[in-house]
């Protein structure tokens, strides 16, 4: 008979699954981790390499000669901003006009829910400028665009004149297929989303534009610029989009091919890349840039102009020029030739980038590790969840051994009704509404109330109702009917490990980053927490464990990683600050880290919680 | 005019009448230039060793030379640093673009084209033509891919070089092609007076050469870039023999190791001229007299009769209108399957009683 429905070997099975659950929990934890881990060990790593066949190698002659030239535009540039005191329209304007370009200007307003203290705007008011180059003989299906921010102060300025000296030379230029748009966005962000959502006539976050004049075909690829220096030591290139999003590899081999071709020292998330990959230091030093990846990507945000792009299907990274105290320096010219070479590259692309891998890791920018490699780490860990239900499944079924009283015996053998297990389930979801929904409606009067910023207020709020969580079970269990029973936490416990594993595994294909975050530290409470274990210390471990701990952790970790400690002060400001702008995030541009935390991993975790305090 | 007339008969004597040339490049895309360059050097050589338009089937599966990204507008370079452009100012292109399908390639090879198609896009050959096919593209074990969507297999190519023998449309022919494994492309041919090159054997990639900065692609393959040059030092009077072209683009060269084909020749390739199959040598006696034809010519090397060939009769109507329908598919004959539903119903009402019978009537 076969192997499932022979009872002998069913039952063989069933207990080998009940007595060893424990280790092989254990054991896929800590394979899981190790997994993870090993992944940033160079010969478990692949080399880049590119996979557009149209895009081919470096082959390309790179002409552009006017580097100097950009920065003085640059500096006329930054004295009209200080003039202006903003973004100076009408200058750009006639400047971008003069260079041949089609000129269009759009103007949007958004006043965020709060005030964003982080970079002090609240009622925020811009003008992007874009200047289009029509591809000269090719009919206008499809578009590239080049875009530099407009940063108060004195940042980005080299870039927004490299970005108008390269326009120029690209006006000269016969050979291009696609039309180039050079956009100056103002208010980073806030000015791309509008940008983009005037572009593609959609409007998901509520801001208001006026509509664009002028249109390019559709969007292939997207460069976005900063550059605050007239000289830089390395260039680092930012991926990370809205969502953890990441663009196509090719665009992140393309520039590497070309920083190689050009000798520029290239690096991602500022970290130069090491040869020696078998000494401990090498190790760790491509295990901090991967968990740097994953820190960024796992947060949501996007940590360039670019990454709101990522979003309409559009590859685009942004290219961020770094001064620091080396002694070899490059000047504009040849970060104009690296822009140039990249441009007729991706002028070659007959269809939007999608030979190479949309998701991936990068140890370093010359190697990788695709989704088939770093999946079984979040697997192992899924694997515990799945084999908890097993068991409790198994112990649901099986008749208790011991019996005093024959009647209630029979009693309690009746399945739970679904009714119990529906009220831990609604109340922690309505619980994650209130925590979703509450702290913004409620700001205007906790501020009256508290002597704090609308800022403060919200965030505040937000702690509190998730605080105010840790006392339901002691509220709900009042409101149950009859006394909760064994079977009652066990089909709870059945349904919330589920629910966990469903929750994990979905967020873990989208945002591979902070699924294994979150399996990390919800899969081991899943996997233990009962009524039955000491309650005072699992309480603890459970608080500890909580997504809230969890980010707490992550902030200070993240700037360990970034080589730059902070204090506990620091740190607690920080994490405050981290948790304004991931609300800040969700309202502006539709991150879905917040609503995610909040609506399903809030009230899963409160499903443990209920289960630990199960009377 | 009895030595005439007899070296009239010597005139008839060499294998061939006319020379026609078929072209393809198979590939679109402007990372494929290479393909098309090559191409057109083929064809520009072959124009120059004299056979006309009219005699070329050029087919260019896409046209790099008004593509948007060509930095040079109406040019084709075949060597880097542009100093040869192939593309020139008298290229006619019989199939374009979407046109070369592999339907059209074997409509053209067979002959069996609609009869609203133009002379210039057909290979009138006859029995005397000696015929040049060179094919280039990507291609791998056994197949030739076209246009990024369909492919041609060897199969299939010998079977239309073989209907090409059985309708008598060739004299010679020599098929040369530059694509990745082309050698496979060669193995399965079986029809007579067939002479096959390939720039690379079963297993190895035909690489490509001349790369361009300016461009921004790869100008030409390495087989027929030695093969251009090899054929610029070919005039229509030069005595140069196929041997010579066996021996272009050595694996020094090359890095792939070039292969031919010669078992179905029947002529041994050291007496083949290059100029019998690249240019179109016509032989031209002027006389001042006047020659009386009225004798049938015998030709003078005193050869026995060749066997008389008639065409094969391509519809065959007389044997279909006289012949029963074959039937295609075999069905059981009816009375089988009578008995068969007459078993099947007894069974039933033996199983279930007579009694049921009532419901039916």
């Amino acid at each position: 008979m076969g192997l499932l429905s022979d009872p002998n070997r069913r039952r063989a099975l069933i207990s080998m699954l009940t007595r060893l659950n424990a280790p092989i929990c254990v054991v896929c934890y800590f394979a899981g981790v190790a997994w993870f881990m090993g992944l940033a060990f160079e010969p478990f790593t692949l080399r880049t390499y590119m996979s557009e066949n149209a895009m081919g190698s470096t082959m390309v002659e790179e002409r552009f000669p006017a580097g100097e030239r950009a920065l003085a535009t640059g500096r006329e540039f930054a004295a009209h901003k200080k003039k202006v005191g903003g973004m100076p329209v009408d200058w750009l304007v006639k400047n971008m006009q003069d260079r041949g370009l089609e000129v269009f200007t759009q103007s949007f307003s958004r006043t965020l829910p709060f005030p964003d203290e982080n970079k002090e705007r609240y009622i925020v008011k811009g003008t992007n400028v874009y200047g289009i180059l029509r591809a000269p003989r090719a009919p206008r299906t499809e578009a590239l665009v080049l875009s530099a921010p407009c940063s108060p102060g004195d940042s980005n300025n080299q870039a927004v004149g490299l970005l108008l000296g390269l326009a120029q030379y690209f006006r000269n230029q016969i050979y291009w297929a696609k039309d180039i748009i050079f956009l100056v966005n103002e208010h980073d962000l806030i000015g791309m989303q509008a940008w983009l959502e005037g572009y593609h006539h959609t409007n998901t976050t509520g801001m208001s534009w006026s509509p664009l004049q002028g249109r390019g075909g559709s969007i292939q690829a997207a460069l976005s610029l900063e550059l605050s220096s007239d000289v830089i030591t390395s260039l680092d290139l930012v991926l990370e989009g809205l969502n953890g999003q990441l663009p196509n590899l090719d665009l992140a081999n393309l520039f590497y091919a070309f920083c190689q071709k050009i000798g520029v020292l290239c690096t991602i998330q500022g970290k130069l890349q090491r040869n020696d990959w078998d000494s401990v230091s090498g190790y760790s030093h491509t295990v901090q840039t991967m968990m740097l990846m994953v820190m960024k990507q796992a947060s949501g945000r996007p940590w360039g102009d670019h990454g709101l792009f990522l979003r309409y299907h559009i590859e685009a990274a942004t290219i961020k020029g770094v001064n620091s105290f080396r002694q070899y320096k490059t000047d504009a010219t040849t970060i104009g030739r690296l822009l140039e070479g990249m441009y007729r590259k991706l002028n070659n692309l007959l269809e939007r980038l999608h030979q190479s891998y949309f998701f991936y890791l990068m140890p370093s920018l010359s190697h990788f590790v695709s989704i088939g490699y770093y999946m079984p780490a979040f697997g192992l860990l899924a694997v515990i969840l799945l084999l908890r239900a097993l068991d409790l499944w198994v112990q649901l079924n099986t008749p208790p051994s011991t019996t005093e009283d024959g009647v209630a015996d029979i009693d309690q053998q009746s399945s739970p009704g679904v009714l119990s297990v529906l009220t831990p389930l609604v109340i922690s979801h309505l619980t994650g509404v209130a925590l979703y929904a509450l702290p913004i409606r409620f700001q205007e009067t906790a501020v009256e109330h508290f002597p704090v910023s609308e800022t403060e207020a919200v965030v505040l709020t937000a702690i509190a109702i998730y605080t105010a969580g840790l006392a339901l079970p002691h509220n709900t269990h009042r409101l149950l009917s009859g006394e909760g029973t064994e079977q009652g936490w066990r089909v709870l416990k059945l349904v919330a490990v589920l629910y966990l594993a469903v929750l994990l595994g979905c967020t873990a294909l989208i945002n591979f980053s902070l699924g294994f975050i979150l399996a990390l530290t919800l899969v081991p409470l899943a996997a233990f927490v009962t009524p039955h274990v000491p309650k005072v210390l699992s309480a603890f471990i459970l608080v500890i464990l909580s997504p809230a701990c969890t980010l707490l952790f992550s902030v200070f970790f993240f700037q360990e990683l970034q080589e730059m400690p902070v204090s506990f002060q620091d740190g607690w400001l920080l994490y405050l600050s981290v948790i304004s702008q991931g609300i800040l995030d969700h309202s502006l541009y539709g991150s879905l880290v917040y609503p995610l935390i909040a609506l399903l991993v809030y009230p899963c975790w409160l499903l443990f919680w209920n289960i630990l305090f199960w009377k | 005019v009895c030595a005439l007339h007899n070296s009239a008969g010597q005139f008839f004597s060499s294998g061939h009448t006319n020379n026609w040339a078929v072209l393809v490049c198979t590939s679109r895309f402007w990372f494929n230039y290479r393909h098309v360059a090559n191409t057109l050097s083929v064809y520009r050589s072959v124009k120059r060793l004299g056979i006309p338009d009219s005699h070329i089937v050029l087919m260019l599966a896409d046209d790099m030379a008004c593509n948007h990204r060509n930095p040079k507008p109406a040019t084709v370079f075949s060597h880097k640093n542009m100093e040869l452009n192939v593309y020139g100012d008298d290229v006619e292109v019989d199939y374009r673009g979407y046109e070369v399908t592999v339907e059209n390639f074997l409509r053209v090879l067979t002959g069996r084209l609609p009869p609203s198609t133009p002379r210039s896009k057909r290979l009138l050959s006859d029995d005397r033509s000696n015929i040049l096919i060179y094919l280039t593209g990507h291609g791998g074990n056994g197949f030739l891919k076209f246009q990024d969507s369909e492919e041609i297999s060897n199969v299939e190519l010998a079977d239309a070089f073989e209907q090409m023998w059985q309708k008598r449309r060739y004299n010679e022919l020599l098929f040369i092609i530059d694509t990745c494994q082309g050698a496979s492309m060669y193995e399965r041919f079986y029809s007579p007076n067939i002479m096959a090159l390939a720039s690379s054997q079963v297993g190895e990639d035909s690489l490509s050469h001349q790369p361009d900065l300016a461009i921004g692609v790869h100008l030409m393959d390495r087989y027929t870039f030695y093969m251009l040059e090899f054929l610029e030092d070919i005039h229509p009077a030069s005595k140069t023999n196929m041997n010579d072209l066996f021996k272009v683009c050595p694996k020094s060269q090359c890095v792939s190791t070039p292969g031919h084909r010669t078992d179905l020749f029947l002529r041994d390739p050291g007496s083949v001229l290059i100029t019998d199959f690249f240019g179109s040598v016509r032989k031209v006696e002027l006389t001042m007299d006047a020659i009386n034809l009225t004798d049938p010519i015998n030709p003078v090397n005193g050869e026995e009769q060749k066997e008389v060939y008639s065409y094969a009769d391509q519809l065959p109507v007389s044997e279909i209108i006289h012949q029963k329908p074959k039937q295609k598919d075999w069905h059981p004959p009816d009375g089988f399957i009578l008995g068969l539903w007459t078993l099947i119903l007894l069974v039933f009402f033996k199983t279930y009683g007579i009694k049921h019978l009532k419901h039916i009537f």
